[in-house]
């Protein structure tokens, strides 16, 4: 699959939120596009990864 | 000139011709009719909305449920005598004192997951300008996954007072650019673990540039220009 641009071998089907977590990010901070569709935050954990997927995560810093 | 209109201003008509000479061609009309939502109004939101203002976007819709606290006034919009005043009714009557040829509408409500929609459908861009961590990601994925039309042009990344040039804006997400460094962690809605002493502070021009940064990338895209 390809994450921000880069492949990302993808050893077994895996859920969103606990891919997040295992590329160090905290799925609280970031905002998610698969396939082009922003995935909500409420079905992180719902949606199921495969390896055709094409993922861009954005993270957030506070400050405004 | 100045003596004509010395404590009065011009005439709206007036106003309205100048701002269009302006600018090239159309581009006035293109903002006069645009409709931006500015989500939270402390550093960012303040800021954006005055450069909005004074350009002459038509309508501005500003929402944030905070009132102007005295540790504010080193970095956002405000003044002394705005202290206990909502963010929104100190904020919309300054853009009055600016450009009164701006439509203002406000809400005093936080942004919350089940109101973004309710909140922001109807506007053509969305500035995030919200300060906790957490808060900012829900705005921008719920907008994004239930606006379909919106662009909304966030921010991340713009305490201190380190370099200017690494604040930036990208094109992250088909409908979503994002401004700033990246990095810093400011605000009171800090999460991240790192103290305020590593970051250097809250300072007014490092939040004004990436302010700027969000106001032009809403220039250009209510222009339509989608290129960052």
């Amino acid at each position: 699959m390809k994450v921000n641009g880069a492949e990302v071998i993808l050893r077994e089907v895996v859920r969103l939120d606990m891919f997040l977590v295992e590329q160090g990010y905290n799925p609280a901070y970031v905002a998610v596009e698969m396939n082009g569709e922003v995935v909500l935050k409420s079905a992180y954990d719902q949606t199921i990864l495969s390896d055709s997927d094409v993922i861009e995560v954005v993270r957030f810093v506070g400050g405004g | 000139m100045g003596v004509e209109y010395e404590g009065v201003g011009p005439a709206h008509g007036e106003l309205e011709a100048v701002l269009a000479a302006r600018y090239g061609a159309g581009v006035y009309d293109k903002l006069k009719a645009a409709r931006v939502a500015v989500a939270g109004l402390g550093g960012l939101g303040s800021h954006i909305a005055v450069a909005l203002a004074r350009v002459g976007v038509g309508f501005l819709f500003l929402v944030d449920f905070d009132v102007v606290e005295p540790s504010n006034l080193n970095r956002q919009s405000y003044f002394v005598g705005d202290v206990g005043r909502l963010k929104t009714e100190a904020l919309r009557e300054q853009i009055e004192a600016i450009n009164p040829l701006v439509e203002v509408a406000v809400r005093a409500v936080r942004v919350e997951e089940h109101n973004i929609v309710e909140l922001f459908g109807g506007c053509d861009v969305l500035c995030e300008a919200l300060d906790d961590q957490e808060a900012k990601a829900g705005l921008v994925s719920t907008a994004l996954a239930g606006l379909p039309g919106l662009k909304v042009v966030a921010a991340s990344g713009m305490a201190g007072y380190g370099s200017a040039n690494s604040i930036r804006t990208q094109r992250r997400l088909k409908n979503l650019y994002v401004c700033g460094d990246g990095e810093g962690c400011g605000g009171s809605g800090m999460k991240d673990t790192k103290s305020v002493g590593e970051y250097m502070g809250f300072m007014a021009p490092r939040v004004q540039i990436c302010a700027g940064h969000q106001a032009n990338m809403t220039l250009r895209l209510l222009a339509g220009l989608e290129e960052a």
